[in-house]
């Protein structure tokens, strides 16, 4: 199988810190790959780096390369813009706009320049439909994103990414800041999304990386200790580190 | 003495408070009203529809004065807000956190502080003999749009900053620009604080008489055009109270002035929600 995204040997500077130290690791199409490991391990580093969120955080510097379909998305003649409507982000908190249901989803597109109603409605109700959103809000479209509940605000934050329509999808913890019958709502959604995306979830619950992807990375010291199929990765660690983390001996 | 229980402290602080509080109100209250109850009774159509015609009894009305006033914050504001909120996007969304730009702020600082009067200096030498706009309401924008400016840029930044980083990085993960995210995310959001910091903008324009003395001038005539003197409602109480002894045409003038400041008030804010609403793209229903 091909990989959707690849790094090699990528390295990440805060400063004179490094953050991250020669990763390379191959992301396969229609699978989810969940990176796993404990607070500063640089996961969520690494996570911004494939959808180059961290060029507007200042004094930093990155060596080697991330591929997206084999093609340097660091090299100079790439438009940032480009590859983040190519690989759209999921964030820890959600962060709807203070906005309507029906404008959050739609802001993407409008960035992009479309400004035709009827393709807009259309491409909104495809979008919340896909986020498992359309029935809850399909009578309040024109109400703030704001008002909903956290699990809702989410999928808000899904639709809003679907809109644009991504090849891959990252989502930093994104059910960390919700109770467990929206984080088991998300993860059903996340196995019906890989059908025609790509994800990588960057997860601190184990059991949820466990339940929901194909492929693990186990991150530590902003170092790939181990990556393997989740299956192997959890029953049969060939690193010790990663057999005393999954088996809750630190982290 | 032994020491007071918390919920006797408690008692004592709301006290504390409230009273404050009160005063506050009241004092501000009282000056309003003074001037209302002092000068509503005077104003008729004569006063509002004549202008000064001088004399040690401040014969004549306004007119010309209400008209030289709305033309200055007109044209104060298009000056000011466009060169405003451009500093304050720069100083807020692109400008790197280093020794210039602290320099920058620190120089704002510093213009905020500064007496009016030394703006009306500076814009008597610049603006009114440098450039020979004379005495003119333009000479007198130009001045307070200088005079303002530090206020809006810092009260305007202050907003913007205040608008969450997520919603920018929202913004951008969606394949917005930078630019995109700053009109279409962090404006509207900051909308409110930046409305603010305008209204207070233009309760300055309205409120100062020093500067615009010396670059506007003191005609009482109907102001014709942009290069045209003028006097301000404010500066005709100044004048009013030191050149004449109709007292009461200067509670009369100072009580027009309110009643502009707060139309002014209201429209802006209206004008705000308005905005706010079609940039948020809200409805009561559905769509």
């Amino acid at each position: 199988m091909e990989f959707k995204m690849q790094t090699r040997e990528l390295e990440f500077y805060y400063g004179k810190v490094q953050a991250l130290k020669k990763i390379t690791l191959g992301i396969k199409e229609h699978q989810i790959t969940a990176l796993i490991g404990p607070s500063g391990c640089g996961k969520t580093t690494f996570l911004r780096l494939l959808n180059r969120m961290n060029d507007v955080v200042p004094d930093t510097h990155l060596i080697g390369e991330v591929l997206l379909d084999k093609q340097n998305i660091y090299a100079p003649q790439v438009d940032v813009v480009e590859v983040r409507k190519r690989v759209g982000m999921v964030f820890q908190q959600p962060n709807p706009f203070p906005k309507s249901i029906y404008a959050n989803v739609a802001f993407g597109p409008r960035m992009l320049g479309l400004s035709d109603g009827t393709k807009l409605d259309e491409i909104v109700e495809k979008s919340l439909r896909a986020a498992a959103l359309w029935d809850e809000v399909k009578d309040n479209l024109g109400k703030s994103g704001m008002v909903l509940s956290g699990g809702q605000q989410q999928r808000l934050c899904i639709a809003r990414v679907l809109a644009v329509e991504p090849e891959v999808i990252l989502m930093d913890e994104p059910c960390s800041a919700l109770d467990p019958l929206s984080t088991l709502r998300i993860e059903d959604l996340m196995r019906e999304l890989k059908t025609k995306y790509t994800i990588v979830i960057v997860t601190h619950n184990m059991q949820q990386a466990a339940r929901v992807s194909e492929w693990a990375g186990f991150f530590l010291l902003g170092e790939l200790v181990e990556y393997d199929k989740t299956s192997e990765l959890f029953s049969r660690p060939k690193n010790k580190r990663t057999e005393d983390y999954i088996t809750g001996r630190f982290g | 003495m032994t020491k007071l229980s918390p919920k006797l402290t408690q008692k004592f602080a709301w006290g504390f408070a409230w009273t404050t509080g009160v005063i506050a109100v009241l004092v501000m209250l009282l000056i309003v009203g003074y001037v209302l109850v002092q000068g509503l009774p005077v104003i008729n159509s004569d006063f509002l529809f004549s202008s000064p015609e001088g004399g040690l009894a401040g014969e004549g009305g306004i007119f010309s004065c209400i008209v030289s006033t709305l033309w200055l914050i007109v044209i104060t504001m298009a000056i000011l807000i466009p060169l405003g909120l451009g500093a304050a996007i720069y100083l807020a969304e692109y400008a790197p956190d280093n020794r210039f730009t602290h320099f920058i702020r620190y120089c704002v600082e510093l213009l905020a502080g500064v007496p009016s009067i030394v703006f009306g200096l500076f814009g008597f030498a610049v603006f009114v003999l440098a450039l020979h706009l004379n005495y003119s309401i333009l000479a007198g924008a130009l001045t307070l749009a200088c005079l303002l400016l530090p206020f809006l840029v810092r009260s305007a930044e202050e907003a913007m900053k205040a608008v969450p980083y997520s919603q920018r990085e929202a913004a951008l993960a969606l394949g917005a620009t930078r630019w995109q995210a700053t009109i279409h995310v962090v404006i509207p959001a900051a909308l409110p604080g930046i409305v603010t910091g305008i209204i207070l903008c233009v309760g300055g324009v309205v409120a100062e008489s020093a500067c615009l003395y010396v670059t506007m001038g003191g005609s009482a005539g109907m102001p014709t055009s942009l290069l045209s003197g003028g006097r301000t409602l404010a500066v005709h109480v100044f004048y009013l109270a030191m050149e004449t002894n109709a007292l009461d045409k200067a509670m009369a003038t100072g009580a027009v002035l309110i009643v502009i400041i707060v139309i002014i008030n209201l429209i802006t804010r209206w004008f705000s929600h308005y905005l706010q609403a079609r940039m948020k793209g809200e409805t009561s229903h559905g769509i």
